[in-house]
């Protein structure tokens, strides 16, 4: 009999000493990225910042003495998978926060786990609709973003084209949440800048070959093109502008033609091509004077020191997460309620795309001057103005 | 600004479609080799196509062999993964029925695109063009050089099957075990050197389509799959099985698509090519060129 009792007991001490450990040696911080898939473009920096970054706190000690722990997923770019992780990383890992996933599609699709679990996430993609609930026209409380919205990128464009003079403009956009979302954005402010758009072409985003929609744009003659795609299809519909000698109708990307990659693989053809990028694409360009000039030189130097490869901007999304939470966790510690309540009222943080500025009506944080206009000059960027 | 006359646009999208459709149409041809000897779908085709364009990007660029060189070794690294796929996954299965073997290739296809995400990972690669990039303009319509080479190579690979499969001994072979497997057993043709043979040379032709299409699109990964499927829909609304079919089939596929993306609203261009290839199959279930009195002797 007492040997019963005393097995039972051990073995209640054994599992109550599993249970409570981990919830006092660290910080528990998760994270969901397309690292494979058709958007690894953006989640394979994205997850290599995110360990960098906690390395680097860890290795500082830790954030109030404790350590961080990061779990990251890959969701293969599928909501489904992205879902079923969102779900584990909240009730299984017990993540504090989260911050990813790194497409539009999928943090809407995550959203409302969110919601409902009360935790907060900190998403790595492009789309305004993350956070803003078009039910109540605020944010979701519970939902952050670090990227500029699309609409932003759109005002920066426009603001560029009236200062070039440029009123007469076609559009040419991928067929996937990115540019279909970029798309709308582009005919809604269209009208506020006072600019014509006189096509409206697509492409899919695994098409070889752009230059029908794009003759068909030359037969309209417009001032100025927009494309909003990422991956290879933005390459090849510049090539095909090249080719098809269309030099005088001056050619636009969106934020997401942002790696130096991209000049590369043009071959040549990205010559005066424009592009609204933040300021972690461009650091050594930037004035020395410029407020994000000494984060996003720190930030390219500790990434090509550690990975032996070019900055990506995307990467620059999840270092602005991660250090955002990373500041709340300091602040208030690992308290879901508390660190939205931190996020919320959170400025003047200086981070790689911006500095941001958040409010209970605005869960991003940025304006349109978070971009600065570029243009590619002798295969590398230029500031445009 | 120039004006732009509609006869210009129409002959540019005819270039671009003929572009892409001889692409499509090498990929149909692919399907066509092995369908015909082993009637399976092999539906890793397009990750041959990958391998092509990414294998001859490590041995062009990285390696720095002249182009002469890189592309015989392209295709002979391409066709030894052909070769693989069938001594690997078809050849072992022990009660090989049409749907297992077509369910093998799926599974290759996964652990082929793996594979290339592990050895060249996930970003896109391009190659320098056979000849320059300086596009020549015809009349107001815009060829690049490139292309010229694309719809070369879907001619010579046109050529070098005809003779192939009508003057050589091996290709009449291979003929017969598509037209009667155990016919051609009787008379003395080993079937499964016949399998393996069409699974080397289908991985060739992908692996050419592959290397003349990097440099217009450039390359990654996970392009295999929708090139799979565009060429498998070429081949179906061709003829499966008839390689003039295929190309026919290419040809149409392609010029739909960059006439609908042109002329109508481009959103909606995969849907035209989709309703075309049901309609034809509609009207013809054996597809253009396709003999429905052959196609009831087969399995698939």
């Amino acid at each position: 009999m007492v040997k019963k009792v005393a097995m039972v007991f051990l073995v209640c001490l054994a599992i109550c000493g599993w249970a409570i450990q981990p919830a006092l040696a660290e910080y528990t911080v998760g994270a969901i990225f397309s690292v494979t898939g058709g958007a690894s473009f953006l989640g394979d920096p994205e997850k290599k910042t995110a360990e960098m970054v906690v390395e680097k706190i860890n290795k500082a000690g830790g954030i109030n003495g404790q350590q961080v722990k990061l779990i990251v997923y890959d969701d293969e770019s599928d909501a489904t998978k992205c879902n079923l992780l969102a779900k584990k990383l909240i009730t299984q890992d017990k993540a504090v926060a989260v911050i990813g996933p790194s497409v539009s599609g999928l943090s809407l699709a995550v959203v409302p786990v969110f919601e409902k679990e009360q935790t907060p996430l900190i998403s790595c993609a492009a789309s305004y609709k993350i956070v803003h609930d078009e039910k109540t026209g605020k944010p979701y409380p519970w939902i952050f973003k670090t990227p500029q919205s699309d609409s932003l990128a759109v005002e920066a464009i426009y603001t560029q084209m009236q200062k070039m003079g440029i009123s007469k403009i076609a559009i040419i956009s991928v067929t996937e949440a990115f540019g279909a979302s970029g798309r709308e954005e582009l005919l809604r402010l269209a009208p506020t800048y006072k600019i014509e758009i006189v096509a409206d072409e697509k492409y899919g985003p695994k098409d070889t070959d752009m230059m029908a929609q794009l003759t068909k744009i030359k037969g309209f003659a417009p001032q100025a093109i927009i494309n909003w795609s990422v991956g290879p299809s933005q390459v090849t519909v510049v090539r095909n502008w090249r080719d098809l000698g269309m030099e005088k109708i001056t050619f636009f990307q969106s934020h997401g033609f942002g790696s130096r990659k991209n000049i590369e693989l043009a071959a040549g053809a990205a010559e005066g091509v424009f592009c609204p990028l933040g300021a972690c694409n461009i650091a050594e360009l930037l004035p020395a004077d410029h407020p994000q000039k000494q984060v996003t030189m720190e930030y390219m130097n500790d990434y090509k020191a550690k990975y032996n490869e070019p900055l990506s901007s995307f990467g620059g999304h999840a270092w602005d997460a991660m250090n955002l939470l990373a500041d709340a966790l300091k602040a208030v510690g690992p308290d879901k309620a508390k660190i939205r309540a931190y996020l919320e009222t959170k400025k003047g943080f200086v981070g790689q795309h911006g500095v941001f500025n958040f409010s209970a009506d605005d869960h991003n944080g940025l304006t349109k001057e978070a971009f600065q206009m570029v243009v590619v000059k002798g295969k590398d960027w230029a500031l445009a103005n | 600004m120039e004006t732009f006359p509609f006869l210009n646009q129409l002959l540019q999208f005819l270039v671009t479609g003929l572009t892409v459709g001889a692409i499509y149409a090498m990929v149909a041809i692919g399907f066509n080799i092995i369908y015909n000897v082993t009637e399976i779908i092999n539906l890793a085709q397009g990750e041959f196509v990958m391998l092509g364009g990414l294998v001859m990007v490590s041995v062009h660029t990285s390696l720095g062999l002249p182009l002469l060189l890189a592309f015989p070794v392209t295709v002979l690294v391409v066709t030894l993964v052909g070769v693989l796929l069938d001594r690997l996954a078809i050849r072992p299965i022990r009660k090989p029925s049409v749907m297992t073997l077509i369910i093998a290739t799926v599974a290759a296809s996964i652990i082929i695109k793996g594979l290339a995400m592990i050895i060249w990972g996930k970003s896109p690669y391009d190659l320098p063009a056979f000849s320059g990039r300086t596009p020549i303009d015809i009349g107001g319509v815009i060829i690049q050089p490139q292309y010229l080479w694309v719809i070369g190579f879907l001619v010579a690979v046109a050529v070098g099957l005809t003779l192939f499969f009508n003057r050589t001994i091996l290709g009449k072979a291979m003929g017969a075990c598509a037209d009667n497997p155990d016919a051609a057993r009787l008379v003395g043709i080993n079937v499964r050197h016949m399998v393996l043979l069409s699974f080397a040379l289908s991985a060739a032709i992908g692996a050419v389509a592959g290397l003349t299409l990097t440099p217009i699109a450039l390359m990654d990964y996970d392009r295999g799959a929708m090139l799979a499927i565009k060429g498998f829909g070429a081949a179906i609304l061709g003829g499966l099985g008839s390689f003039p079919g295929a190309i026919l089939g290419g040809l149409i596929l392609g010029l739909i698509e960059s006439l609908s993306a042109g002329m109508l609203a481009s959103g909606y261009k995969d849907a035209y090519a989709l309703i075309i290839l049901l309609a034809v199959l509609f009207i013809r279930p054996s597809g253009i060129l396709g003999n429905l009195e052959v196609t009831r002797f087969k399995r698939f």
